[in-house]
């Protein structure tokens, strides 16, 4: 058996939740006041995600940086690969809201995009 | 000397919306004062996500939420000068501002929309003994340097304050390359949002070290370490308690105050809570014509109620130019109280012949509280009571009042807004 303990994040009053698992599976979920809890604890403990945002320097810009999203919220435990592969990436302006930066980034599917414009200068 | 209809100080998600729904209320003469190099305010260096969910139905990031406004202003032309300082601000609503083309300048305003934002708390105000030395930022010139410049500010880093800017650029310090160690809260309890905690913290086993503070700084040109120590609930340091963190950057995140210099210099009122300008229910200031929104008027946490409060602003002073807002000495004022568990509310007082047929009153709360209810009180009668499951202070709360009950009572003098137990 295998407990482990998160935080909900679904309102204020952030409910202390405590999941045993057996074998990759949930035998029982503790702690949350409402439904929203658990739905959480399930996602978290089974397939936890995040959009992961940071900046890339770019070539030839008006501004120094340009930053970025994953379109998509990406496993978790690839959010430093996905920040490496950033790190070799070099974009030149003009760079428009949308355009991809980094195409299926560390295998996930997911694509990082501009959320920012930054011109020539 | 030129004029205008309506000039907005500040560029950033305020006085944007506040401009959109002037242009939109057939303004045509509208020009937004802008000190930075371009428009967004604050959201150009808030580059997670977490903007617009109320607003859009959508998550979006700080600099494409501002995006999608600063589009609305191109498309409607309207008028705006960037890298231009406003310096002072008259009574009689003459505006002095400084830029690199035109030197110092004056232009006439029929109407003027305070949009100027916040800023931080300046590192004075703490009380840690020793040198200055390099390396202690606070939390958003901080968050500036790395997302906007594209500059590290150290690499082993320790935090004060756990607010969402501090708990924000732990994870963001944390993706490039940079060591935090720990996050220090004086507060038995963190300001920030737990989903911030979570994913800033808890996701990068950074330790949030709650009921401690920094009793000391070494290094003297830049900083080398720092001593955390627990305190007591006086907040007192309890000796036996400190501990030594090698680090080269302190980061100081604790809180941000509405920016209102120019305010008080135009001879606006502020409320002693808020630090922001008493405003009624058009969010009119004490002086004829000036409106202020956003995180001028108070410090909002989510931009979403910013945008929808500057519209009204922008709405009411195009009725203002247009003469069909009624001036306030010719109809009936009622005040607005924060009784029990309230802070504060915004506007502090209505005209109800002067508002639209539904009015939003935003106020914070002053604990947390689980199974409540936010009640209003016209004179003796109960006129709302509505069920909340939990309310914390970091959360803005709001009631909506409507014009028809507020004219039904001519004899009535005041609103009360209090918490009320289950
Ligand atoms: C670090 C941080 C994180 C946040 N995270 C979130 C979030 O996740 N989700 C969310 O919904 N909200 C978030 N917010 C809140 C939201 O971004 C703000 O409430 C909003 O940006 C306030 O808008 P504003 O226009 O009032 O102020 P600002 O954005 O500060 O704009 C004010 C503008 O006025 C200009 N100005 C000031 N003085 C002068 C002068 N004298 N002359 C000319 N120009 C002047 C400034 O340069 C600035 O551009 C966050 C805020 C911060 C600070
Ligand atoms: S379990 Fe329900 S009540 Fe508890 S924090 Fe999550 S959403 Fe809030």
């Amino acid at each position: 058996m295998e407990t482990k303990r998160l935080t909900c994040i679904n309102c204020p009053l952030g409910c202390a939740l405590t999941v045993e698992m057996e074998e990759g599976n949930i035998l029982y979920i503790k702690g949350n006041s409402c439904k929203r809890g658990a739905v959480y604890a399930q996602k978290e403990v089974t397939n936890p995600v995040r959009t992961v945002t940071t900046t890339v320097a770019v070539k030839d810009g008006a501004l120094p940086v340009v930053s970025v999203k994953t379109r998509e919220p990406i496993p978790k435990e690839k959010i430093f690969d996905c920040i490496q592969e950033l790190k070799r990436v070099r974009p030149a302006a003009p760079i428009h809201i949308g355009d991809v930066i980094l195409a299926d980034a560390a295998g996930t599917g997911v694509d990082v995009v501009a959320t920012k414009q930054v011109l020539a200068p | 000397m030129k004029n205008y209809d309506i000039v907005i100080i500040g560029g950033g998600p305020a006085g944007l919306a506040a401009a959109i729904s002037a242009r939109e209320s057939k303004i045509e003469s509208i020009l937004i004062l802008e000190r930075d190099r371009e428009l967004g305010g604050i959201l150009n260096q808030c580059i997670h996500n977490g903007f617009g969910l109320h607003t859009f139905q959508e998550e979006l990031t700080g600099p494409e939420y501002a995006d999608r406004f600063i589009c609305q202003v191109e498309e409607k032309n309207i008028a705006y000068k960037l890298n231009t300082i406003v310096l002072d601000i008259t009574s009689e609503k003459v505006i002095t501002a400084m830029n690199r083309e035109e030197g110092l300048f004056q232009t006439q305003a029929k109407a003027v929309i305070l949009a100027m934002g916040c800023r931080e708390r300046p590192r004075g105000a703490l009380n840690i003994p020793g040198y200055r030395p390099a390396g202690i930022y606070s939390a958003g010139t901080a968050q500036r340097l790395v997302n906007m410049e594209g500059c590290l500010p150290g690499r082993e880093v320790v935090i004060l304050g756990s607010g969402d800017i501090g708990l924000i650029m732990a994870r963001r310090l944390t993706l490039e390359g940079a060591k935090v160690q720990a996050v220090a809260e004086l507060m038995p309890y963190s300001g920030g949002l737990k989903r911030n905690i979570v994913q800033c913290l808890n996701d990068y086993d950074i330790p949030l070290k709650l009921s401690h503070t920094v009793i000391d700084i070494q290094g003297k040109k830049r900083v080398e370490g720092v001593t955390l120590a627990a305190v007591d609930a006086q907040g007192k340091p309890i000796p036996g308690t400190e501990e030594h963190y090698a680090c080269d950057t302190l980061l100081l995140s604790v809180g941000l105050i509405p920016e209102n210099e120019l305010s008080r210099g135009m001879g606006v009122e502020l409320n002693s809570v808020t630090s922001g300008p008493k405003v009624d229910e058009s969010l009119e200031t004490s002086l004829e014509g000036v409106f202020a929104c956003g995180n001028v008027l108070h410090v909002h946490d989510l931009v979403d109620f910013v945008s929808a409060e500057s519209a009204a602003a922008g709405r009411n002073a195009a009725a203002y130019v247009k003469g069909e807002l009624p001036g306030r000495a010719s109809v009936k004022k009622l005040f607005l109280r924060h009784g029990e568990g309230v802070r504060y509310t915004v506007p502090e007082t209505i005209c109800p012949e002067r508002m639209d047929e539904e009015l939003t009153v935003r106020f914070r709360v002053s604990r947390v509280y689980q199974s409540c209810y936010i009640s209003a009180y016209f004179d003796h009668e109960r006129i709302r009571h509505k069920k909340r499951q939990i309310m914390a202070p970091g959360e803005m709360e709001d009631i909506k009042l409507t014009k028809e009950e507020l004219l039904k009572y001519p004899d009535r003098k005041q609103i009360t807004i209090m918490i009320e137990e289950g």
